[in-house]
């Protein structure tokens, strides 16, 4: 098992090295130049233009600079952005738990809905179940999830007014952040109905940012199962005489998750692209949304970084995966 | 009272091309501690017949009997509840593909302590003890060991073993086998077939042998039942029935073992057999 | 249905290569045409094709023009609808079905070009690496990775805010976004087809490197191709509008269905229509391509089908 985790990582090394080599490189790929680009000045002397340039080490030969770069990664220095001149790692940790909130909340109601609509699905083959069930994951998997949000807007806090419409907690609560995360916040704070309003907050943004991982993970569920449904061990346990829920739920559904965990695990991705779009509609304070207000304001070094740290991220997920699906799997283990 | 009596069975299957007829009116009977054999070429539905007893089969088969009964129970007239308490504990079945046929995902003392659990109720020691004790029974080296093993570790003839054990583990009162030597090795398929003769002897349970294989028919069983495209073509005790054939096609089956051929091909059952199930004399006249 | 294949196979008769091809085209149209939703699928696109090609003859009004006198009109079903504003207008006052009706030459162009785009560069890139290996192939699959590596749309998002914001940047962005899979395909099909023995035959009856690869391994990977050329049309359609909604795809006032929706979204709450129609549109769009797609792939392979 640790031999398995030291070369998973060491696949990982090169794909990372890679991905800060492209980090780096776009703002000096930009037309324009990058000196001001980064420093956010646009009209300078040549004095103040030298002045910066070596302030920023950008006198130095390419290679120099990258290594530099890279060093400053490893051990934390992302630069700051130029616009609120906060180093871009504080920024980023102080959104982060925003969004692994959301993410959490959506592949969990992914995963609790979508599981047991594919074994549903796969148990009753070709049924009206089987064509519904498959029909709406279809829908699903082809919604434009911008418009879904607007929609879900329009309908569940404009019609019925069941939901605010954005923000992570009405404005009368507050309370100074303990865990990032607003579910658990709220209760330490002991506020009375701060977390209803919290809760009530996250509805429609996880709903919409599961919808695709849950069409995708119910149409796969239902192809894994029904290939294990027909392995000769599933009649093996139906010869036991085991329960047809245990037969399935146990028997079967353990062997039909490892292919899904593979597929949850590539939905990390799906899922940060969506909460792009998510957070954008719902003014959800997190990395979504701090990327593309900082492509709105041109502020190159917070999305250099941010690149380089969500890519990070999708492959930690990734390996995290890799390592479950060792766990679920026998058969890798050994 | 007979352990298993089944009267007049039929099995459909519906096909692209309509209701395909895969067992068609077959009677079996086994009594108490007897090893009846059921003989025939793949296809010949001699699976598909036991795995309608044990309600194995996809619920798109259409199964018909006059009668099904265990032990003088209707098995037709029990809800599948009541059917699977006996399925697994008082009538066990082994298959084919020993490794297939166990869940990879689990450990293989995982899948016989839960046979023990959910017929017998035992508690966890318990059931650890009796899974040790099946696995010495059924002649695994370092059980306790063992208990822990993931199919994939273990050789084919070592998963047959433990098939054989989770099978005999509520001491059933019939145990079906489907061709259990047939996917292993020459050397090892001795072996297992000893093991199961040797624990019907001592436990005197009822036994079907279900294989393509007249040299295991010889070896094992006290009667026998030869079946083709779905009907049963005789039925005898096995000296009768190697010494006296009565229907054409057990004649060809007998020809076409490979001790028997001559010249440098191997002879093939419809070498001698033309479909008609009427001994020779009788069809040409 | 088993019975019309062995036909196929036992026909003396099959002999030309292009009766073959018919062959061929009868058999997957036969499994194509077993799958309802594909061949509904199959329709609406046609239909969208139709109109798109045809904007200029069917939209009632022009998609620019502004009617003053008619800003924000509701449907015409609902109470205070007006007749020649079938879906209502938006709140300059330009007709919303005739900007759908251009829009369709919008998602379907992009779709178009996006794939091409995609699929050949994907194409040649793993037709390269499957082909040489050795140190070009781990170069060319370790970028592969990297590209992988990013959320398309975060990364097309980046690309764009470095190209500029348009359209054009915004379908180069997609395009590089989609083409490692086509890369992997084409690579692992050609690794798997090159050890062959037809390969070899051909090769020694002095084909090419680029015979080889074009005419004789890449039209036995064609089926896998295909169906992820589907999968990247409706992937290039959803991505653009979402480009478009993020204001960094097509620039208004293009009746791009993504920016119209970002230009509506301010008034959601106030006007349902404006917001519901282009979204509905992107939806029906994409589900048609995503139900061919599904088609295709069990038509393709009725192996898996079957099995």
């Amino acid at each position: 098992m640790f031999g398995f985790l030291l070369r998973r990582i060491a696949v990982l090394i090169p794909t990372f090295i890679g991905v800060s080599i492209i980090a780096f490189s776009f703002i000096r790929l930009l037309p324009g130049d990058p000196v001001a680009l980064l420093s956010g000045e646009r009209v300078m002397t040549p004095e103040r233009h030298a002045q910066i340039s070596a302030q920023l080490g950008m006198d130095r030969p390419i290679v120099i600079q990258y290594l530099d770069y890279l060093g400053g990664v490893v051990t934390g220095d992302f630069g700051s952005s130029i616009v609120s001149k906060t180093p871009i790692l504080k920024q980023f940790w102080a959104l982060f738990p925003a969004t692994v909130e959301l993410s959490l909340c959506a592949i969990i109601i992914a995963i609790a809905l979508g599981v047991p609509a594919g074994v549903i699905a796969a148990i009753k083959r070709g049924s009206i179940f089987d064509q519904g069930l498959m029909g709406i994951a279809l829908v699903g998997y082809s919604m434009p999830i911008f418009w879904w949000g607007l929609l879900l807007i329009i309908l569940f806090s404009g019609t019925l007014q069941w939901f605010p419409v954005s923000g992570r907690i009405s404005l009368m609560f507050f309370f100074p952040p303990v865990t990032g995360f607003m579910l658990i916040d709220s209760l330490i704070s002991g506020q009375k109905g701060a977390f209803s309003s919290a809760l009530s907050h996250l509805a429609l943004p996880s709903i919409v940012l599961a919808t695709i991982p849950l069409a995708v993970i119910a149409r796969q569920t239902r192809s894994a199962m029904l290939e294990v449904l027909s392995e000769d061990y599933v009649r093996t346990a139906r010869a036991k005489g085991l329960s047809p829920f245990r037969v399935v739920g146990i028997h079967a559904l353990r062997n039909a998750m490892i292919p899904v965990i593979t597929t949850i695990g590539l939905q990390i991705g799906v899922m940060l692209a969506g909460a792009i779009l998510t957070e954008t509609i719902f003014s959800w304070p997190g990395i979504g949304k701090w990327m593309v207000d900082s492509v709105f304001r041109r502020d190159y070094p917070v999305i250099q970084g941010g690149l380089l740290l969500i890519a990070a991220i999708i492959m930690v997920v990734n390996l995290i995966v890799d390592l479950l699906y060792g766990l679920i799997n026998p058969r890798i283990r050994h | 009272m007979a352990l298993l009596q089944i009267d007049n069975l039929t099995v459909e299957f519906e096909t692209a091309t309509g209701w395909f007829r895969a067992v068609d009116g077959v009677s079996i009977t086994v009594e108490k501690g007897e090893v009846l054999a059921i003989v025939g070429e793949s296809g010949s539905g001699k699976s598909v017949s036991m795995l309608a007893v044990m309600g194995l089969l996809p619920w798109t088969a259409k199964i018909t009997a006059d009668r099904m009964l265990f032990e003088g129970k209707d098995f037709q007239a029990l809800s599948p509840a009541d059917r699977r308490k006996l399925i697994g504990k008082d009538i066990a079945m082994i298959f084919q593909e020993p490794v297939a046929s166990l869940n990879p995902c689990f450990t293989v003392g995982f899948q016989i302590e839960e046979v023990l659990r959910i017929h017998l109720g035992l508690d966890r020691q318990a059931r650890r003890a009796r899974a040790i004790e099946l696995f010495r029974l059924v002649g695994l080296p370092n059980p306790e060991e063992r208990l822990n093993s993931f199919p994939h570790q273990m050789s084919g003839g070592q998963c047959q073993r433990v098939m054989i054990a989770i099978a005999i583990a509520c001491d059933p009162k019939l145990l079906i086998a489907d061709e259990p030597t047939t996917a292993l090795d020459v050397t090892i398929q001795k072996q297992i077939l000893d093991l199961i003769m040797d624990l019907q002897t001592r436990t005197g349970m009822g036994l079907i042998m279900i294989t393509h294989d007249m040299g295991v028919v010889a070896e094992t069983a006290d009667r026998v039942v030869v079946q083709y495209k779905g009907r049963k073509m005789e039925e005898a005790d096995v000296l009768s029935l190697f010494e006296n054939p009565k229907s054409n096609y057990t004649r060809a089956l007998l020809a076409a073992l490979p001790e028997n051929a001559t010249g440098d091909r191997l002879t093939t059952v419809s070498d001698f057999f033309d479909g008609n199930p009427e001994p020779a004399s009788e069809a040409r006249a | 249905m088993a019975d019309t294949i062995t036909d196929i196979d036992n026909s003396p008769e099959v002999i030309s290569s292009s009766a073959m091809r018919r062959q061929m085209l009868k058999e997957f149209w036969f499994y194509f045409s077993e799958n309802r939703g594909a061949v509904i699928g199959l329709f609406v696109f046609l239909a969208l094709v139709f109109v798109a090609v045809f904007a200029g003859l069917i939209a009632p009004h022009s998609p620019f023009e502004q009617h003053r006198d008619a800003v924000l009109v509701p449907p015409i079903w609902t109470d205070g609808g007006r007749a020649g504003y079938l879906l209502g207008t938006d709140p300059v006052g330009r007709d919303i079905l005739s900007r759908l009706i251009y829009g369709a030459q919008y998602s379907l162009f992009i779709g178009i070009f996006v794939t091409t785009l995609s699929l050949v560069g994907g194409i040649l890139v793993g037709l390269i690496a499957g082909y040489y290996r050795g140190w070009v192939d781990t170069v060319i699959m370790r970028v592969m990775d990297i590209i992988l590596a990013f959320p398309s749309l975060l990364l097309a998002l980046v690309l764009v805010a470095i190209l500029g914001p348009s359209l054009t940047n915004g379908m180069i962005a997609i395009a590089l976004t989609l083409q490692p899979h086509f890369v992997r395909l084409t690579r692992a099909a050609v690794m798997a087809e090159k050890s062959r023995d037809y390969v070899t035959a051909a090769r020694l009856a002095g084909a090419g490197p680029i015979r080889l690869m074009f005419r004789t391994i890449l039209p036995n990977c064609t089926a896998p191709l295909i169906v992820q050329a589907t999968l990247s049309f409706s992937n290039a359609i959803l991505d653009a509008a979402a480009l478009g909604f993020l204001g960094m795809g097509a620039q208004p006032p293009a009746p791009e269905w993504g920016t119209m929706l970002a230009e509506a979204r301010e008034f959601i709450l106030r006007a349902w229509w404006v917001v519901t129609f282009p979204g509905l549109a992107i939806l029906i769009t994409v589900l048609a391509i995503n139900l061919m797609g599904d088609g295709l792939r069990d038509a393709l392979d009725p192996k898996l089908k079957r099995s």
